[in-house]
């Protein structure tokens, strides 16, 4: 199962090394990152295999979503159908 | 591959426009809780929501965290309670314990403490419609819908001078709240089965067991989308409007098809409506400003309101091949802070409301009007609403608050998603002679296709 995790906040050295570092601890693979600064934000998208992870996707986006607080960024997994959903005929 | 663009804008969407799935609603047949004995009856409804509607909050908030997207409200709604009780008339019983079973779910409304009287009354339906008052006043969840009139029945103006009395009455058991029972109270012509809104939904004869409809949302979307092109012509503005509905009901069908197979119940449909609520930014009243006008109850809002509603049904038709329950844009007074405004500056009248429901689905909807407000007018109000759904082939309906004790330009305030209003003036002169009259409005000539 893959899901997309997107990271939003101001820009701060060692985002992307706590994000992955994070993802990693849980058994989830990264398949495809980009990363871009829109409006002064630090704007980083993630596809991500989700199907190793032992945590329910709910579960997880829970500990993603604390973990962001910390770091002070918004962090986000949904599951990547919604996008499909929306974006693809 | 998705692009990072479609990633935020779905992003956005949710946390900036009010995207959400407004109500995932739950219909349960209890025809098999028909029974001779009353107590009996009460106790298989009771168990049959809870045994079916157990599941329906957990599911609702795992699906929320997964896939991103706020799911506010749940709800159930059940076979028409008129059938259901019949036997032993036993229908403030069962009001209650689907006000037990409700609670006992967590659910925010249950519905479907209905009638469908469109060509006649039976005995036991006109003893039923007069229990309505008492139901939802002394129930918090329950919902109640009677249609009156339909293309093929026309209008049964017997049952639309009773309901008059029924929603006075309803509004003079909950005073001391400004009415509220009213708002749990829906009059239709042409209604559907599968609509998941309430306070009209109700779980039809020709459903299934149980079924999963879902109603989307998003007029903070549909503005925002228009916000980026404030130079277009309204060709091009029905093209986005068109688009943007396209992506929301997409979002519906998912959450849709993935509740109805955790819940082991069928998909039903999914719901276009753009429906507001009295937050800033979800309101489809500042769409229609957002098209040009100054405020909505302008010259140009019913046309305005045809565009919108005909390319968010196009738009949505072109997502789903499950589409149905009502369908349009909502105009609900209470509920729609553009439309709150504009009643109280007198930009807004009735009669414009009027107009706009002959082109946008649904109604006359949660609109507060003086409390001394007669009968008989209420029964107009409901025979005009009534007239242009049997003429114009579609649903419309009246959810009117005669708020006792308060006058033209003061405000009630419901809470929640019910809002706030301002009371509106109704035409002071009096229909009395025409509702006493009673029969029924023959349906009308396009009726007749076969």
């Amino acid at each position: 199962m893959r899901a997309i995790v997107s990271v939003i906040g101001k820009d701060k050295p060692g985002i992307i090394a706590a994000v992955s570092g994070a993802l990693y601890e849980h058994g989830i693979n990264i398949e495809d990152i980009s990363q871009t600064i829109m409006q002064e934000y630090f704007t980083m998208i993630m596809l991500v295999d989700i199907s190793r992870c032992p945590l329910e996707l709910a579960e997880l986006s829970r500990i993603l979503e604390e973990k962001g607080r910390q770091w002070g960024v918004s962090v986000r997994i949904q599951h990547e159908d919604i996008f499909n959903a929306m974006h693809k005929i | 591959m998705l692009t990072s663009k479609e990633i935020i804008e779905t992003i956005n969407m949710i946390d900036n426009q009010h995207l959400d799935i407004r109500a995932i609603t739950l219909g349960i047949s209890l025809f098999a809780c028909i029974r001779g004995n009353a107590a009996e009856t009460e106790r298989c409804v009771y168990d049959t929501v809870c045994r079916r509607a157990e599941k329906l909050v957990p599911t609702a908030a795992m699906l929320s965290a997964e896939y991103g997207i706020p799911i506010v409200n749940k709800r159930v709604s059940v076979s028409p309670i008129s059938l259901i009780g019949a036997p032993n008339s036993n229908y403030i019983g069962i009001a209650k314990a689907l006000d037990r079973a409700a609670a006992a779910c967590g659910i925010d409304f249950i519905g479907g403490y209905t009638a469908l009287v469109h060509k006649a009354m039976t005995s036991y339906e006109e003893e039923f419609l007069n229990t309505i008052p008492e139901a939802l006043s002394g129930t918090e969840k329950v919902c109640s819908s009677v249609n009156v009139a339909s293309v093929r029945a026309g209008i049964n103006m017997d049952a639309v001078a009773l309901m008059g009395k029924v929603i006075k009455k309803s509004a003079e058991l909950t005073a001391e709240k400004g009415g509220i029972a009213c708002a749990k109270l829906v009059v239709f012509a042409n209604a559907v089965e599968d609509n998941p809104f309430m306070a009209g939904a109700f779980n039809g004869i020709g459903e299934g067991d149980c079924v999963v409809n879902v109603g989307v949302s998003g007029p903070g979307v549909v503005k925002k989308a228009l916000e980026s092109c404030p130079g277009a012509d309204l060709t091009e503005v029905a093209e986005v409007i068109k688009k943007t509905a396209f992506k929301i009901t997409r979002a519906g069908e998912l959450v849709a098809r993935e509740a109805a197979k955790r819940l082991g119940a069928q998909f039903g449909i999914v719901d276009l409506s753009l429906a507001p609520t009295p937050v800033l930014g979800d309101s489809v009243a500042h769409i229609l400003e957002e098209i040009g006008l100054e405020s909505v109850g302008a010259c140009g809002t019913t046309a305005a309101l045809a565009l919108l509603n005909d390319a968010v049904k196009k738009g949505g038709t072109m997502a789903s091949s499950r589409v149905g329950g009502l369908s349009g844009a909502f105009i609900p007074m209470s509920e729609d802070i553009g439309m709150i405004e504009a009643a109280a500056k007198g930009a807004l009248k009735l009669e414009k409301l009027e107009a706009m429901t002959a082109v946008c689905s649904v109604g006359l909807d949660m609109i507060a009007i003086p409390g001394d407000t007669s009968c008989e007018v209420i029964s107009a109000i409901i025979a005009d609403e009534a007239a242009i759904g049997v003429v114009n082939n579609k649903t419309t309906a009246v959810r009117v608050i005669p708020v006792p004790g308060k006058g033209v330009g003061e405000f009630v305030e419901f809470g929640g998603l019910l809002g706030r209003a301002p009371i509106i003036a109704v035409n002071p002169y009096s229909p009395a002679k025409f509702i006493s009259r009673g029969g029924r409005i023959p349906a009308p000539i396009h009726s007749n296709k076969n």
